[in-house]
């Protein structure tokens, strides 16, 4: 047997020990190694032609904020952005939208037309603040506490149901989770 | 009641799948006629099963019977017919089913069509086909019951994604799953072959055609969904590089490459072991797919509900199938006799090279796709790849493999003289040049990468046409000879030489559409008129209408060029109750060479509302192209040679004065 024949299996080998350990990981799942932690240190300009911005202060302001990662390059968004529109509509829950390594004139169109639910952005345009929030892909939604611990992240679309049992809850201040310092 | 019997069917065609995968391995091994011949009415009597469950949900999802919980969960009274049929492979259990349908259904094919296959060879062949089916019917019985009743009964459906609901995407998976479950004849071929011992010019003439037919049907179903994608998904955009898509364009980008070193084993008994192993990955890559989808390891829009359970088990047979069958390649390649020799420069070099890329392309898909998982399983720490990296690596890739491909089927066998070859597509070069010139000019000497990709689909369209020409004499003769000696030329000539145009066509659209995109996105009140391209877009004011599930709110534009109204188009907003979703349903008309693409989104809450409107010169070749690559195969697959098939006994030295009359039909 030669071993260039074998060389086949063996990368194989390699692919299904990473896919195994990769099954483990379920990434719906993953609790973020943040939850109970504070927010990071950022501060970002805002999505272009908005004002403010969007820095760690704002995550600090008494009461909870929920934060979801969004980019005009991401199919998902696209999905899950008329739930945001409706719970800016139809209630007074703070949303800020970090908008992820987007092309500052796309992500500024992309809430033109769709709507604009959020109170404040924040452009990361290099992607690092996203890095630093622990962001596996786009989209994520975080529920952050008045004290700018992280509470809940949820990853992929967000769904009704997970709107309603997971993140209203927490923005009501239940199951809150102490922050570590 | 007809629930019980779908059930009852595809338990009996998992007892059946079993018996198909054994015995007639035993039979084929120690020479057991009675055992192998158990091969063929297994086949025969799985797919009649397994067509049986299908229409029993088919029955059961178009009478709204939901005490069939897949039934409950994934559909509606109030959904029109067509999404009612299209909902029984709208769910991870229906579409597993319609899965082994297909399986079964390429086994039936096999079985009653593998006349002229040798016994021992057929026999294999149907056996791995079944043990196959085996790994997919024990996720369907035991984990993907799709005819799970509940109890009391609801009394309505929770309706299909709103997104689905869409004619493009209705037919979308049955011809994806037609490619990817395609691919697994190749590999049982493989997997036989590598029993037996014996790959030869035959082997590659009874391969060929079940890869030209899973390539054919996988490309319409990855054109289908990029067109979905470009008119649903309310941006115009085709192409995403999710992780579902990649796992659709790996085997695709294989499945090509296996197509072309088939022709050189069939041709020129050379490559043999590496088309082995080539059909051995492409089903790999299609079954990888399914992991990636099912188990929920990458987040995508595309996922199906999943549990755990199953992404153990799918990842459990990928090691024994895809291990097993690479174990088996380890050990009995080595005996596999290497055949003819060849000169670098030349036809079967061409095609090594083209191999090669379309290998590096696939890995480099592949490593975007995996490595944000792989990288969380070694390190955790997490990152996502997005489309820069893809455009990055696989464009350049593309570049040379389109250069070979226009010079590629021109040159001969064995040895080439490349400047002959080159001499002979002078024309195209010079038109090539004129088009890149031209495109320079045009564009005001800025985007370099738009003068690439039109010189590049140039160049594969003028190859097309000169390889095409010079067969048929077009200039040479008169033009009733062209046309004899066009009609006489093989099939296989004529569908790869679509085939190539198509994709040149389809660069040309890619390219075009990227380079020269206009977009508008401006709030408009009823009145407002913008200029697009040459046209006057005035938008008359949005009204509701009503769906039959679901309310829309219809915006009205009127086109007009030169003062004359030449379009009217009406996007809507649709807003699904159940379940609760708002889509887009984006207004194209197809104009010269371009499309217009309107989009009405929100309202101010002033009387305006959000309008997109895009002008994307020369899309429409896109879909073109890729019907035309569909086409190709499709002629291709109806070539002399392969319908008659391949004569039952070949002599040991075959007599090159085989002439065409003297072919058996």
């Amino acid at each position: 047997m030669r071993l260039r024949y074998l060389l086949p299996a063996i990368a194989f080998v390699v692919v299904a020990v990473g896919l195994g350990v990769g099954l483990t990981l379920k990434p719906r799942e993953i609790p973020s190694a943040l939850i109970g932690k504070p927010v990071p240190e950022f501060s970002l300009p805002a999505v272009e032609g908005r004002t403010g911005g969007l820095t760690t202060a704002d995550l600090k302001t008494g009461s909870p904020v929920l934060v979801n990662v969004f980019a005009s390059w991401c199919g998902p968004c696209r999905v899950e952005h008329p739930l945001f529109m409706e719970l800016a509509r139809t209630t007074d829950v703070t949303i800020y939208g970090l908008n992820q390594r987007d092309a500052p004139a796309d992500a500024a169109r992309w809430l033109e037309t769709f709507g604009d639910p959020y109170d404040k952005t924040g452009a990361d345009l290099d992607g690092r603040a996203s890095i630093d929030w622990g962001v596996y892909g786009v989209p994520e939604t975080f529920v952050v506490d008045g004290a700018g611990c992280i509470q809940y992240k949820h990853i992929s679309v967000l769904t009704r149901e997970v709107l309603e049992e997971e993140i209203m809850p927490r923005l009501q201040g239940q199951k809150h989770v102490p922050c570590e310092k | 009641m007809i629930a019980e019997l779908g059930h009852f069917a595809i338990v009996l065609a998992l007892a059946v799948s079993i018996v198909q995968g054994t015995l007639p391995l035993v039979g084929a091994q120690r020479d057991i006629e009675a055992l192998s011949a158990i091969a063929r009415p297994a086949a025969v009597m799985q797919f009649l099963l397994l067509v049986f469950a299908f229409v029993a949900l088919t029955i059961a999802f178009t009478g709204s019977d939901f005490s069939v919980l897949n039934v409950w969960q994934n559909s509606h009274t109030q959904k029109p017919l067509l999404y009612k049929i299209s909902g029984v492979w709208g769910n991870h259990e229906g579409s597993l089913l319609l899965w082994v349908v297909i399986l079964a259904a390429f086994g039936f094919g096999v079985a009653t069509m593998g006349n002229n296959l040798p016994p021992s060879l057929r026999t294999r062949v149907i056996a791995i086909q079944g043990l196959i089916g085996v790994g997919f019917l024990l996720l369907l019985v035991f984990l993907s019951n799709p005819f799970e009743r509940v109890f009391p009964v609801p009394a309505q459906g929770n309706g299909l994604n709103p997104l689905l609901q869409d004619p493009g995407l209705a037919f979308h998976p049955p011809f994806l799953y037609l490619g990817y479950v395609g691919f697994s004849i190749a590999f049982s071929f493989a997997v036989a072959a590598l029993i037996e011992g014996k790959v030869d010019a035959a082997w590659a003439r009874w391969v060929r055609p079940w890869t030209l037919a899973a390539w054919t049907a996988l490309t319409i179903g990855i054109a289908m969904g990029s067109w979905w994608a470009y008119y649903e998904l309310g941006w115009g955009g085709w192409w995403f590089w999710d992780p579902v898509e990649n796992a659709s364009f790996m085997p695709w980008l294989l499945g090509t490459a296996l197509l072309h070193s088939a022709i050189v084993v069939e041709k020129r008994d050379a490559l043999k072991t590496w088309t082995v192993l080539l059909a051995i990955l492409t089903f790999s890559f299609s079954l990888l797919g399914t992991f990636i989808v099912r188990s929920g390891v990458l987040n995508s829009v595309h996922a199906f509900a999943t549990d755990p359970a199953r992404g153990v088990y799918i990842l459990a047979f990928l090691v024994v199938a895809i291990g097993g069958s690479l174990a088996l390649y380890a050990w009995r390649a080595p005996t596999l006799k290497t055949g003819g020799v060849f000169a670098p420069m030349s036809r079967e070099g061409s095609l090594v090279l083209n191999n090669l890329l379309l290998i590096a392309a696939t890995a480099t898909v592949f490593i975007g796709t995996m490595y944000p998982l792989f990288l969380d399983a070694i390190t955790g720490e997490k990152v996502t790849v997005g489309p820069p990296f893809f455009n990055a690596t696989f464009v350049p890739l593309m570049v040379p493999l389109v250069v070979v491909m226009a010079i590629g089927p021109m040159m001969p066998w064995k040895r080439a003289d490349l400047a002959g070859t080159l001499a002979r597509m002078k024309v195209a070069a010079i038109v090539t040049v004129a088009v890149a010139l031209l495109t320079l000019y045009l564009s005001g000497f800025e985007p370099i990468l738009a003068v690439l990709g039109m010189a590049l689909g140039t160049w594969l369209l003028a190859g097309a046409a000169i390889d095409i020409g010079e067969r048929t004499r077009i200039f040479g003769i008169s033009f009733g000879d062209t046309l004899k000696r066009g009609r006489n030329l093989p099939r296989s000539a004529w569908g790869g030489a679509i085939a190539h145009a198509g994709l040149g066509v389809a660069i040309l659209g890619i390219t075009g559409s990227l380079s020269w995109e206009i977009e508008r996105l401006q709030i408009m009140r009823p009145g407002d008129r913008i200029g697009i391209a040459g046209y006057e877009v005035e938008f008359e004011g949005v009204a509701p209408v009503p769906g039959p599930n679901y309310d829309a709110v219809r915006g009205t534009f009127r086109v007009y060029r030169d003062d004359e109204l030449v379009e009217v188009m009406t996007p809507e907003t649709r807003r699904f109750t159940q379940p609760s979703m708002v889509t887009t349903e984006a207004a194209i008309r197809p104009r010269n060479f371009g499309d217009l693409y309107a989009v009405v989104g929100e309202s101010n809450g002033d009387g305006g509302f959000a309008t997109r409107i895009y002008h994307k010169p020369m899309i429409n070749w896109l879909w073109v192209g890729s019907v035309m690559m569909a086409l190709g195969g499709l002629v291709s697959l109806t070539d002399r040679r392969l319908r008659v098939g391949a004569p039952r006994r070949r002599t040991a030295e075959t007599k090159p004065a085989l002439r065409p009359q003297q072919q058996a039909t």
